[in-house]
């Protein structure tokens, strides 16, 4: 009851001493609706609709029932988890937290009308959107490559039936055979992602099939934590792991799905799994909205708010934001802010400073485990990183497991903030 | 355009909220690195940046940031400068605002021959410049930080808050993607329903560095006492 009324309260104050405030009194409770139920999303569905008590109308749109986080999705290749275990419904999210849980696509965005219109033909009205949509990837980014594709040659960089299918055909590589990775040019989701999973792949060619090579043509000159995936590679794999770098042409590659092949500088290898990490760039629904900076599309960090339209906040990999690399730990921690952000203006909630965080975690090997993490903070021009620390080389074993079970505790941590 | 549309947004807070968040002293970018870019003709006989730099008198100073000093090896560095990186110099905000404050205080046998930049913001906009030849965070996690820390005060407003429990529930969204709210602690400890005095005795040894682990000194670095109050209280009321 109390609670009730503080929440009214706080919706006439917001309203009364708000000259912008783009709510319209006498329709009702206020509306969120957020399209993408991920790290990003799902968090921010949580978080308002826990927040708000029931004040704020919150509408999730997932197209799948079934959400597999990308993060852990290379310990499952690894044979570290099951794929059961980074499988996560909405349940919760609906029953728990009142939450209207759609599971269709968004397929256009009217801004001015504020409307978001499904695939199955409804049109669902906001007063606050929220978009975390992930990634999709550039068209034309790797010769030869495009999603028709992605079955012969699987970029497994969106979870589920991808990894499962990068997972058979890496057990199924004839003895002494090649896994080929072409690594993505910057920027993308999850940095030290592509080695981590090269990491996974060593380790179960090891066990399966110890002659067997790993080669990487990367685009980069340098990568995330490249001291310390160098370090183990050398530690566990001996010389299992090739990487070329631009300047042995891992910026010039051209793949054949029919023939299997990946040509590198003009030099053309026979591969028998083609794992092609293609360029990024936010997911489709942001260019429909119409509110894209070229690839991805900016947002302000004190509140998340899209730089184009303030009626939409954008959340993860999708944003433009500055320094935070795209992680899950990433968008959830934006979606903290945007949640404490959309209730303020809707409900007259007190707003506080942003305050960002991330730490990502990679496993090497059995017990291996290292991590990079820093603080962020809103200024005008971006989310800045202010403070951080990385996991050294040489570390000790015990220190390795115990930087391992801390990711485990992390996992079972973030998709409970996310999903409940 | 920017700008203005921010203004808008930051007119909104203080119209949404009571008790906004408008004296935060949120962390400042290092400079400004337009500023900066003038500063940098001092330099600009001696070093290089940018895509085509090569060395001149002095080395080219692209990626300079968290690197240890003399880290290029196709340059001809001084004794001094060799064994300060040997010792464990690195390239960090604070040791570069040193650096070119005063090059001789920070590394005594260099041979760059210049006199330094008196004027803070001088330092701090030509550091911003070069930062931009680094690599970014967005895209190196690890990489050197692009703002300066600052401890972070609140206005009085927000100081008032003190065991206010949104706050203390704001705040603690950040710790509940690692420590779960119903207590499991699986690799990660429990920190619910703690005495508020072992909570608040436990954040300042990590924010004072007294208790080792990276993450948790890192996080309880940027929390001020109040903060830390707020968090003790609201956590100790989750059972
Ligand atoms: C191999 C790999 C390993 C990783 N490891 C880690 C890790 O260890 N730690 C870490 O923090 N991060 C990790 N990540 C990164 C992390 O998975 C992403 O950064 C994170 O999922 C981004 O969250 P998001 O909300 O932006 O997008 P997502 O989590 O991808 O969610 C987007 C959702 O939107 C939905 N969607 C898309 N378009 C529409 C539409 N038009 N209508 C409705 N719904 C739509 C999708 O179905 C999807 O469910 C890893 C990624 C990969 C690929
Ligand atoms: C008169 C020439 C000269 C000028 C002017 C000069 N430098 Fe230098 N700088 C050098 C030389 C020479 C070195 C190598 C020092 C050594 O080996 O001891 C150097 C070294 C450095 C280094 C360390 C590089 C490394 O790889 O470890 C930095 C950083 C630097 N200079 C920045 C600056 C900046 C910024 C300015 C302008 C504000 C500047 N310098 C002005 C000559 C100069
Ligand atoms: C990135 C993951 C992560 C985040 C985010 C995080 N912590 Fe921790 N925390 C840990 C780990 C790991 C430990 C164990 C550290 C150790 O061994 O000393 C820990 C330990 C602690 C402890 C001591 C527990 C004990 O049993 O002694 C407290 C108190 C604590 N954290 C509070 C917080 C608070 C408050 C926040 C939010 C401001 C927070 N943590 C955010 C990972 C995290």
């Amino acid at each position: 009851m109390a609670l009730n009324r503080r929440a009214f309260l706080g919706t006439t104050v917001g309203l009364a001493a708000s000259l912008s405030a783009p709510m319209v009194l006498g329709q009702g409770k206020p509306r969120v609706v957020v399209v993408g139920g991920g790290a990003g999303g799902a968090t921010a569905a949580r978080h308002i609709a826990k927040g708000s008590k029931g004040a704020i109308d919150v509408t999730l749109v997932e197209p799948t029932r079934t959400y597999y986080t990308c993060f852990f999705s290379n310990l499952y290749l690894g044979g570290f988890r099951t794929l059961e275990s980074i499988a996560h419904t909405y349940g919760k999210l609906a029953s728990d937290y009142g939450i209207n849980v759609v599971h269709d696509w968004a397929v256009g965005i009217d801004r001015d009308a504020k409307t978001v219109s499904l695939a199955g033909g409804a049109k669902l009205p906001y007063d606050r959107l929220i978009l975390s949509p992930g990634i999709d990837f550039v068209d034309g980014a790797v010769p030869g490559w495009d999603v028709t594709k992605q079955n012969r040659m699987p970029h497994a960089y969106k979870a589920g039936s991808q990894t499962e299918l990068l997972k058979a055909q890496i057990e199924a590589m004839p003895e002494g055979g090649v896994y080929c990775m072409i690594a993505p040019p910057n920027p993308y989701r999850c940095p030290p992602g592509p080695y981590e999973r090269v990491s996974m792949v060593a380790h179960v060619l090891k066990q399966r099939n110890p002659t067997a090579k790993i080669l990487i043509a990367d685009p980069k000159p340098k990568f995330s934590k490249m001291a310390l995936f160098q370090e183990g590679w050398q530690n566990h794999y001996g010389g299992m792991i090739e990487w070329l770098g631009p300047d042995f042409g891992g910026d010039k590659v051209e793949v054949n799905a029919d023939e299997m092949t990946v040509t590198i500088d003009g030099e053309v290898n026979k591969v028998d799994v083609c794992n092609v990490i293609p360029a990024m760039k936010a997911g489709r629904i942001c260019e429909l909205a119409g509110i894209n900076d070229g690839n991805w599309a900016p947002v302000t960090g004190h509140t998340m708010q899209s730089r184009i339209d303030e009626n939409i906040h954008v959340l993860g990999d999708a944003c433009a934001q500055g320094d935070m690399p795209k992680s899950g730990f990433s968008a959830n921690s934006q979606a903290k802010v945007a949640a404490m952000a959309i209730r303020a203006a809707l409900t007259g909630t007190k707003q506080f400073p942003a305050k960002f965080s991330n730490t990502c975690w990679s496993l090497l090997g059995t017990d291996d485990g290292v991590k990079v993490g820093a603080t962020y903070e809103a200024t005008d021009e971006k989310i800045a990183k202010v403070d951080g620390f990385i996991s050294q080389t040489g570390e000790s074993a015990d220190l390795r497991k115990a930087t391992y079970e801390e990711s485990l505790g992390w996992y079972a941590g973030i998709t409970s903030d996310m999903f409940g | 355009m920017h700008a203005i549309f921010l203004r808008g947004i930051l007119a909104a807070f203080v119209a949404f909220s009571g008790s906004a968040a408008t004296g935060a002293a949120a962390d400042e970018l290092i400079g400004d690195a337009e500023r900066g870019a003038k500063v940098f003709e001092k330099c600009k006989s001696c070093h290089a940046v940018g895509p085509d730099a090569r060395h001149k008198v002095g080395p080219h100073l692209n990626g300079v940031f968290g690197r240890k000093a003399a880290g290029l090896g196709d340059f001809d560095y001084s004794r001094a400068m060799r064994r300060a990186g040997a010792d464990g110099l690195v390239w960090t905000i604070e040791k570069l605002e040193a650096y070119l404050e005063n090059p001789k205080v920070l590394v005594t046998g260099t041979n760059m021959r210049f006199r330094g930049l008196k004027d803070k913001q001088d330092r701090l906009d030509v550091m911003a410049y070069l930062r931009q030849f680094s690599d970014r965070p967005r895209d190196i996690p690890e990489a050197e930080p692009t703002a300066i820390t600052e401890e972070v005060r609140l206005s009085d407003d927000i100081l008032n808050i003190e065991g206010d429990p949104d706050y203390g529930e704001y705040l603690s969204s950040e710790c509940m993607t690692c420590h779960q709210t119903d207590g499991d602690d699986e690799g990660i400890p429990s920190i619910v329903g703690w005495p508020t005095e072992d909570f608040v005795i436990a954040m300042h040894a990590y924010k004072q560095k007294v208790r080792p682990h990276p993450v948790m000194q890192m996080m309880a670095g940027r929390l001020g006492n109040e903060e830390i109050a707020a968090l003790a209280a609201y956590f100790s009321a989750l059972n």
